[in-house]
């Protein structure tokens, strides 16, 4: 087998082309992106035709995965945690009503918000979903989740959620493939009605769900994932779930003097946990992310002081793990023998030299003069950059499409005008409903849609509403003439900065389109062609 | 053996080209490689890192433990100070010396050299002036690459072997200037210079 040096992330994506899936369906966010973009670049996705298109969002995407499930092939829908919440309706009942082919859904979190908003837990939606979560340490473990998950998946009948996490999705290792297996047939399901969640078949399919814990909990005490390893110093046992396996056995080079329980699937495997617990002293567990193992072993009310993490100030309750963290909870000293000398400034990350949204900024800086500050609200990508100086022209980012929703909320208030700026990718992603209830209210909001024709943040993926914005705002029941585009310059400054006062002053709804190609994009266009 | 790098530059520089050269020699070597990497926001025009793992035996952890690395290898002077916590006393650095000011309270670079100069082993390298010379100014980074070489426990001939496995498809002149770059960097690390 040639030599294979995938991240994480494409590890999976490997795992699930030669795992015999037909179907990929995501929505770019880091650190996801990379396993869409391994599986758009495979020759062998291509050959056989594997469905590769980016998705609207997450919800559309999961949706998308289910019907190719429906239609009894295997599908994965990819997504970053907070995409999830996006998805969490097509996800949740996904879990009751069950699948036909196998489904795997895909969750990249990010502890330590490197690109994030937060850090939730994936595997919490796994428990609140109550089905088989898989947590791979490794790249090696992340390409045999694919096939362990559609084997979980079909035996089972219930989707199957991967948590990642972002030092596994974007750190790269040798990983050995196995044998590619055929994908399946087209086979809809036997009983016609088994995904019609009215209430009598919801009724019987959750049941059904609840049946299956047991088992659940009994493949992932025998998952390859999931292992006991001895060892003589009972003082302390280990929980170590996904990487923080790798932390743990860092420090100690020569193995583990202390018993260990490696997670890497869910239901937490009981049975061996309170193995653990009942040969050693004390437990000392080690999760990247939120405490979720840790809080089911602490018995309300007491435990007895003998678990040991996140809860109890052992590791830090927020960030993400690393070597040092995991080794200062194991008591060892660790000191840097350098510290940062002062001359040493922060560098936070800004738009690019020439970038398009900074002249829309500073239009709508100029625009905004005559009115009191603390009116704009933005939303998910490149352009919450301008919140930083120089710019400082957003108030708020909260989630994908909340910049047209909360502005119109806020004009509701009595806030007028309030300003919306939105990437064109967000906005086809979930500003398009947000809009419809704006104008259904003749709310007297200015919505600005930074187009630069991509989804930037992410690295250039295909945006979905690229040329067709115009058709799209116009059938949303936005007035012709207050549908305005503009070309984010710096000398269209004056007549940019113009056209927004103009539209401030409407009191109704108003799109101004500035358009201009990302930089990037056009770079590694005309690399391209070169 | 192993041998950890901490890659560091700005957002956009090109420091994961850097470390796919040096993993792909690794990878020839028979070495086992960890390499992590930093996608989304940060790399536009932020401070980046990238941790890049060595070692005849498998390697845990994708992130370098602190106070570990046997090398800061720097695109950008401040930012190889940044990540000195990681850096083992014996450890060194290997960093461009020109300044990328994207910043308004950027340094006097003059205070950053001297930073720079109190550690046991540091090499400034001006990869600029030394691709100008060679008018190869696209080449830079294999400056630097070079000058790294001169600690990494890789032999010359796989790393520029793995140039020319990068930059093979460009054509032969591309990968003659970035192996000329390379070996000019390399001499350039091999004397303590200011």
């Amino acid at each position: 087998m040639e030599r294979f040096v995938p991240l994480g992330n494409e590890a999976l994506a490997q795992g699930a082309l030669d795992a015999g899936i037909s179907g990929m369906y995501a929505y770019p966010g880091t650190p996801s992106t990379e396993i869409m973009e391994y599986v758009q670049r495979s020759p062998d996705a291509a050959a056989r035709n594997v469905h590769r298109r980016w998705s609207s969002n997450e919800k559309t995407a999961v949706e998308a995965a289910l019907g190719m499930s429906y239609a009894g092939k295997r599908a994965m829908a990819c997504m970053k945690h907070v995409g999830l919440n996006v998805a969490a309706d097509p996800f949740m009942n996904a879990a009751v009503i069950g699948v036909n082919g196998g489904l795997l859904i895909v969750a990249a979190d990010d502890p330590s918000m490197h690109s994030s908003q937060n850090e939730q837990d994936s595997r919490v939606y796994g428990r609140f979903a109550q089905i088989p979560v898989l947590e791979p340490s490794n790249q090696q473990e992340a390409y045999d989740a694919a096939r362990i998950g559609f084997d979980l998946s079909e035996k089972y009948g219930v989707p199957v959620l991967i948590r990642m996490t972002t030092r596994l999705s974007h750190s790269r290792a040798n990983v050995v493939r196995q044998d590619p297996i055929a994908e399946n047939d087209l086979n809809i399901p036997a009983n016609l009605r088994q995904f019609v969640l009215l209430p009598g078949v919801a009724r019987k399919r959750y049941a059904d769900l609840l049946d299956k814990q047991p088992s659940f909990e009994r493949e992932a005490e025998q998952s390859p994932l999931v292992r006991y390893e001895d060892g003589p110093d009972k003082r302390l046992g280990i929980i170590a779930c996904g990487i923080a396996y790798n932390y743990l056995m860092e420090n100690y080079p020569g193995g583990c003097p202390h018993p260990v329980v490696k997670v890497g699937q869910y239901p937490a495997p009981r049975r061996l946990i309170a193995d653990l617990a009942s040969a050693c002293d004390a437990v000392l567990v080690l999760e990247e992310g939120m405490p979720v193992v840790e809080e089911q072993m602490r018995g309300y009310p007491f435990d007895e002081g003998r678990v040991h993490g996140r809860l109890d100030g052992t590791l830090p309750r927020a960030g993400e793990l690393n070597p040092e963290r995991v080794a200062k909870a194991l008591g060892h000293q660790i000191e840097a023998a350098y510290a940062v000398p002062e001359v040493v400034v922060d560098r936070p990350p800004q738009l690019c030299q020439g970038c398009p949204h900074a002249d829309t900024y500073r239009a709508l800086n100029t625009a905004l003069e005559p009115y009191a500050k603390g009116r704009v609200f933005a939303d998910i990508g490149c352009y919450t950059l301008g919140a930083l100086p120089p710019f400082e022209s957003i108030n708020t980012c909260v989630e994908m499409g909340a910049s047209i929703t909360m502005a119109k909320g806020a004009a509701d208030a009595g806030l007028t005008p309030t300003v919306a700026v939105i990437g064109d990718s967000t906005f086809s992603h979930s500003g398009m409903t947000g809009l419809l209830d704006a104008v259904q209210a003749h709310a007297p909001v200015t919505v600005i849609i930074l187009d630069n024709e991509t989804t930037a943040m992410t690295g250039g993926q295909d945006s979905p509403a690229n040329g067709v914005l115009e058709q799209i705002v116009s059938g949303l029941g936005v007035a012709q003439e207050h549908v305005r585009v503009i070309t984010p310059l710096p000398r269209q400054h004056e007549v940019n900065a113009d056209v927004i006062a103009q539209e401030l002053a409407y009191e109704d709804v108003s799109v101004i389109i500035a358009r201009r190609e990302c930089l990037e994009t056009a770079r590694r266009r005309k690399r391209g062609q070169s | 053996m192993k041998y950890d790098v901490i890659l560091a530059g700005v957002g956009g520089q090109g420091v994961l080209s850097i470390a796919a050269i040096i993993a792909q020699a690794a990878g020839q070597a028979g070495l086992s490689i960890k390499q992590s990497e930093v996608h989304g926001m940060s790399q536009r025009g932020g401070a980046v890192e990238s941790h890049l793992r060595l070692a005849d035996h498998p390697i845990h952890s994708d992130l370098i433990p602190t106070a570990y690395a046997d090398m800061v290898l720097a695109m950008e002077p401040m930012e190889a100070l940044r990540y000195v916590p990681f850096l083992s006393p014996a450890g060194v650095i290997v960093t461009d010396r020109t300044p990328v000011v994207n910043i308004p309270n950027y340094p006097e670079a003059e205070d950053v050299y001297a930073a720079l100069e109190q550690f046991p082993c540091s090499r400034l390298v001006d990869t600029v002036q030394i691709a100008r010379d060679l008018h190869a100014v696209r080449s830079s980074n294999m400056v630097l690459l070079g000058a790294a070489s001169a600690f990494l426990p890789l032999d010359a001939a796989d790393l520029e072997a793995a140039i020319d496995a990068v930059f093979g498809r460009k054509g032969e002149a591309v990968v003659a200037q970035n192996v000329a770059a390379f070996r000019a960097g390399r001499e350039a690390a091999s004397v303590p210079a200011r």
